[in-house]
């Protein structure tokens, strides 16, 4: 065992436990922290690992939420049979994705741009065409049964939001000891040296966007079932993208624990200002300050901290 | 089908905003091809500058065509002081992290608003706002008429000066080799200030032209960015030519789309514009490299 291990295992049984201490209230917001700390570890699996700097993740969150609830509602499927096909759903996007904008040669700010404007095209679609049922959204009925992918008591929601985000981190740390994650990050460092050190670097990039995108769709399915109701600006809007981005970013892209790092400041940040505005009445439109304060922290550190918060936790920087 | 008479009005509408769009996409265009910045909060600087007109108005009774030249030099300080402070100081090493700086700022700068301005959609009643003037079969309000006129004055003014004034040589000579231009004596982070300045400029312009006909949310800037974008790509980056033309071509493109798809679906027009062109001619229609 490592010596990182030991903390890592501390960390996990004081998140089994804490539902069990914490009022409902608390158990919300950590299941909050943990889901967003799942879509921004996909994120963070093609922004931060690889490089890939997307800004339109969004797409497959939809793509993901709009699938399984489309089976559900619409050809009465059971949602946990529907999850896996949403998933398959993100994967497919995120391959013709990566494929069209790659096999175009886009890098960089370019590739960041048209990954927003597919969300774009997509939360349009989802405006209009009748089998999303446009604007109007589309709602799941409640019938909370575990069978049903709903769940009366918020603590099993909790525990599969922790679930996700485990499994996420289990896949960012496998990462980093094999052999894909290692050409992911060459090509991230340097594409044209990796090419010429015979990596096959449309093939990874094309592999790892497909990873990221089932595992983005997968946090859509989740969302959809835990308020079990989506529409287009909520699947394709903006916002989210967003806020996948900031969390990986802000926590430190490229490290497997960035993204939840992120999530819990970003969350908290957001809890502090709710507070505030409900109970100074002077503030109560003082929400939109935790997004100007997250705006700052990237700016920062963009500009001074590439590694984000984690390298405040004394790790070694990736670009030593 | 549609009346050719709706058709051809919805054309000459689209054209006229398209003029706009072209002062809009030629802000951007300058920044990237002197600075090689994507300046993703363009459209959010826009939408700042709406809001100033739109106070301008309410609490001091400016007209917004009156603000224009205080506008314009308000915008310009605010570039080149946004540059110098920030954005000059943060913009080095790779694209996508300037890319993350400049979206970092829209998001300041668009919950900003959102915290001070209110969600509210805001607009101007100016008393000249329903004079239309008859064209063929088409009605054209006033308003949109004097803004194109304007907005391409302004652009030829702004052309004029790059292409005689001695900062607009020294803004060309900076964009084409930016150490030969410091060999030769120019201040190039002066220079870099300048061009974000007056790229910041055509968008105080713009929201004068655009506030008597439009409105203004805080989300404004959001709707605005990725038609600037497609623009400037499908112009090609960095070509004064392909803005003004990919300007009208996006400004027409939209006014269609919205007459024959509908409201909802026609708005997908300008995203797929910007993903065919970048996926088939990144380079755009005028523009010399990717």
């Amino acid at each position: 065992m490592s010596p990182r291990a030991l903390p890592c295992l501390a960390g996990l049984a004081a998140a089994v436990l804490f539902p069990l201490l914490a009022p409902n209230y608390l158990v919300n917001v950590g299941m909050t922290v943990f889901f967003i700390a799942f879509i921004g570890q996909s994120w963070n699996i093609a922004g931060g690992f690889a490089g890939q700097t997307s800004f339109g993740h969004v797409v497959f969150f939809g793509t993901g939420a709009y699938t399984s609830t489309i089976l559900q509602v619409t050809y009465g499927w059971n949602p946990w049979l529907a999850w896996p096909v949403a998933m398959a759903a993100g994967g497919a996007v995120g391959w013709m994705i990566a494929v069209l904008s790659f096999r175009a040669g886009l890098r960089g700010s370019y590739f960041a741009l048209i990954t927003l404007a597919f969300a774009e095209v997509f939360r349009i679609l989802a405006n209009s065409v009748p089998f999303t049922r446009g604007g109007l959204g589309m709602l799941i009925k409640a019938d909370p049964r575990p069978i049903n992918f709903q769940f009366r008591d918020p603590i099993w929601i909790y525990y599969l939001a922790l679930l996700l985000c485990v499994v996420s981190i289990l896949i960012a740390w496998r990462l980093t000891r094999s052999r894909f994650g290692a050409r992911l990050v060459a090509i991230r460092e340097n594409e044209d040296a990796a090419r010429a050190l015979g990596i096959d670097v449309f093939a990874e990039k094309v592999k790892v966007l497909a990873l990221s995108g089932a595992m983005c769709a997968a946090g859509g399915t989740f969302y959809a079932q835990k308020y079990l109701y989506i529409d287009p600006n909520i699947a394709f809007g903006v916002d989210k993208s967003v806020e996948m981005l900031l969390v990986s970013m802000v926590g430190g892209a490229g490290t497997i624990f960035g993204p939840l790092i992120g999530s819990f400041a970003l969350t908290g940040i957001n809890e502090v200002t709710r507070w505030l505005a409900s109970v100074v009445p002077a503030l109560k439109n003082v929400q939109p300050l935790s997004l100007v304060v997250y705006g700052i922290m990237l700016v920062l550190i963009v500009a001074r901290l590439p590694d984000g918060l984690m390298s405040l936790f004394g790790r070694k920087p990736r670009h030593a | 089908m549609l009346d050719p008479g709706i058709i051809l009005a919805g054309v000459l509408n689209g054209f006229l905003a398209g003029g706009i769009y072209v002062l809009v996409a030629v802000g951007l265009t300058l920044i990237y091809g002197v600075l090689h910045i994507i300046n993703f909060a363009h459209g959010s600087l826009l939408m700042l500058a709406m809001y100033a007109v739109f106070y301008l108005w309410r609490l001091v009774g400016i007209d917004p065509y009156v603000a224009l030249p205080l506008v314009i030099a308000g915008a310009f300080v605010f570039g080149f002081v946004l540059y110098r402070l920030l954005i000059g100081r943060l913009s080095h090493g790779r694209d996508e992290n300037i890319l993350l700086i400049t979206l970092g700022l829209s998001i300041v700068i668009d919950n900003a608003a959102l915290l001070f301005f209110g969600g509210d959609t805001q607009t101007i009643d100016v008393p000249y706002a329903g004079s239309f003037v008859e064209l063929g079969a088409a009605f054209l309000p006033l308003p949109k008429i004097i803004s194109f006129g304007a907005s391409l004055l302004l652009c030829a003014v702004l052309g004029l000066y790059i292409a005689k004034s001695d900062t607009g040589k020294a803004i060309r000579a900076v964009a084409k080799e930016r150490q030969g231009a410091r060999l030769v004596g120019i201040d190039v982070d002066n220079i870099f200030a300048v061009s974000y300045g007056i790229g910041i400029a055509c968008l105080g312009a713009a929201a004068c032209l655009l506030m008597p006909t439009y409105y203004v949310t805080p989300s404004s800037g959001h709707a605005f960015v990725l038609v600037a974008f497609t623009i400037v790509v499908l112009g090609g980056m960095g070509s004064f030519v392909g803005a003004a033309i990919g300007g009208f071509i996006i400004g027409i493109t939209e006014a269609l789309g919205g007459l024959l798809l509908g409201e909802q679906l026609g708005q997908i027009g300008i995203s797929l514009i910007f993903i065919v062109i970048l996926l088939l001619k990144p380079t755009g229609l005028f523009g010399s490299k990717a």
